[in-house]
């Protein structure tokens, strides 16, 4: 499969690491001597520049977190001169103050040959006609793909989000090939579509999207397929690291982190020791070479998993896995660490229940007790006591293989369950109250 | 002999075990003009199922669905049974002869009458049997 840019993508692992150190060196020293606030949280731990001498070296220095961001509002983690800076963008403060990132004309640069790489790896390129549905302003996501579909020379149609009836015929009539927004309005657009009487996979171009800024799954990706005949790519970033960064390959197993531009660390969320390859974890992320806003141990809160095995696409760079939770969703139920996203992971291969459930949490006695009560779906109702016991134990025994925790299920009646508009809140955690 | 006039559709409704549930199906059937000739409650532990036989099912069964039940069609028979001792072992005796298995009943008497509502395993064959032996079954017209 074909690289944007084939020496970095495909160097040796070995040369990486080595690059990867170089810079790692550099953004340590340069953070020290220049940002207020790094330089006092090294000072705090004891750690100097100086005690670097490896990449695993990297444990020695502190972490950084989101409330770090909110704390230091507007400007105190901003390490150049404003008039070095390029651009901001303004992450919503939906869980407290806003955030604000600024990009230097290199960290802009930076941003987009990220990017570049990962729309090339998708199989998109010269020729192709990149709607992009993501919104366009302070967040990250309209710009930061418009940016990248630009430079590998696609043709970009900027329908930010909003009035869906609109878009779809723009894709018809410019015969777009690619979309990148978020999942659910790839298959929101689906419905409309259907209501309009066009079909996405008969009466339109598109045969790739890349699709993130919100958890989806595998059932999804095989739905979107299915539906839409559209090959769906993962994308992952966050306004902190600069944007959406990161995207899948044609081989859909994960999406490269480029190794000159990041380095990613999967610590245990408990006891915070790192995690070797294949095992899930908190991602911590340092930036190798953002000058705008240097992020170094930045704990990000997502779920994920590192694979260093080499990718069949012949990139050297490893992969992270899809996203399957965040940190602070995680729930400990007899010791046993579940996330809300495994269950609803499972739900979906699940015909008989709809994909509305929530999660109550009780202690029973010395035992946590975990219910899940799930909609049941309408085709599923037969009118026989005996089909719907057999469809709760089912659930029960799927939750349970999946989540190695004994879970009892109860099933509701359709359209009971809270739905969710931003962020869902599907856990009851009566232990806590 | 066409058995498809004893088949008798009834509604049943998916409904959690929880205070108002009767009630809202209930109103709904009120507001409609709906009758409810016979009906029964069947109960598992967290959810029940809500069974009736209705003048106007398919107007039951759009408003139902319409204020989000989860409504299903099952067809049943209703049997009219002597109203006595011995009345409710004449019919249950032949079912079980054929080996026709009985998944859930519900009855009520009425002035002369009394009936039995049956949800079987083998519908056609039970309807010819009991008609074989000269048991009165309601046809579906007589209630809807």
């Amino acid at each position: 499969m074909r690289c944007w840019d084939p020496r970095i993508e495909e160097m040796p692992a070995t040369d990486l690491k080595k690059l990867q150190f170089k810079l790692l060196k550099t953004i340590i020293y340069r953070t020290y001597s220049f940002s207020p606030f790094y330089h006092k949280r090294m000072k705090d731990a004891g750690v100097h520049p100086d005690h670097i001498n490896s990449l695993e070296d990297i444990t020695k220095l502190p972490f950084m977190y989101k409330k770090d961001l909110r704390d230091t509002y507007p400007d105190g983690l901003i390490m150049s001169e404003q008039e070095e800076l390029v651009r901001y963008h303004v992450s919503s403060g939906t869980t407290g103050k806003p955030t604000v990132v600024g990009y230097t004309r290199n960290d802009i640069n930076n941003w987009t040959e990220s990017l570049a790489r990962g729309l090339t790896s998708a199989g998109l390129g010269h020729g192709d006609i990149i709607q992009v549905s993501y919104g366009y302003g302070l967040f990250t996501g309209g710009l930061g793909l418009h940016y990248g579909a630009e430079r590998i020379g696609a043709t970009v149609l900027p329908t930010s989000i909003g009035n869906t009836e609109r878009q779809l015929e723009l894709m018809q009539d410019l015969r777009v090939t690619a979309i990148a927004c978020t999942p659910s309005y790839l298959l929101h657009m689906g419905e409309v579509a259907e209501k309009m009487g066009v079909s996405i996979k008969n009466d339109t171009f598109l045969r790739k999207a890349i699709v993130g800024a919100e958890p989806w799954s595998e059932q999804m990706r095989l739905r979107i397929k299915e539906n839409l005949g559209v090959d769906a790519y993962d994308i992952y970033g966050t306004s902190e690291l600069s944007g959406p960064l990161f995207c899948e390959c044609e081989c859909q197993q994960g999406f490269h982190v480029w190794s000159d531009l990041l380095y990613p660390e999967i610590l245990d969320p408990d006891s915070q020791e790192p995690l070797p390859p294949g095992e899930r974890g908190e991602l911590v992320v340092t930036m190798l070479q953002k000058d705008g806003l240097p992020i170094i141990r930045y704990r990000t809160g997502d779920i994920t998993a590192i694979r260093d095995e080499p990718c069949s696409c012949g990139r050297t760079h490893p992969r992270l896995e899809r996203l399957t939770g965040r940190v602070d969703d995680m729930l400990i139920i007899r010791g046993i660490n579940v996330f809300p996203s495994q269950i609803e992971h499972a739900l979906l291969g699940i015909p008989e229940t709809a994909e509305h459930f929530m999660i109550e949490v009780d202690r029973k006695g010395a035992l946590d007790d975990m219910l899940v009560r799930v909609e049941l779906a309408r085709e599923a109702f037969s009118d026989k006591i005996s089909d719907l016991m057999r469809i709760r134990r089912h659930v029960e025994k799927v939750l349970k293989s999946s989540l190695n925790v004994q879970v009892s299920v109860e099933l509701t009646e359709p359209g009971t369950l809270p739905r969710f508009e931003g962020k869902a809140k599907r856990v009851i955690d009566k232990r806590l109250v | 002999m066409s058995c498809e006039q004893y088949m008798i559709r009834q509604i049943s409704l998916f409904s959690e075990n929880k205070p108002g549930r009767l009630a809202a199906m209930a109103k709904a059937c009120q507001e409609e003009d709906v009758n409810i000739l016979a009906f029964s409650i069947a109960e598992a532990d967290g959810f029940g199922v809500i069974r009736a036989l209705v003048d106007k099912p398919d107007i039951a069964y759009e408003k139902l669905t319409s204020l989000g039940f989860n409504v299903a069609f099952t067809h049943v028979i209703a049997v009219e049974m002597k109203d006595e001792p011995g009345g409710l072992f004449e019919i249950a005796s032949k079912l079980s002869e054929a080996g026709i298995n009985i998944e859930y009943s519900y009855a009520f008497s009425g002035k002369k009458k009394a009936i039995l509502i049956l949800r079987v395993d083998q519908v056609e064959e039970a309807v010819r049997l009991l008609l074989q032996h000269k048991i009165n079954l309601i046809a579906s017209e007589a209630i809807y």
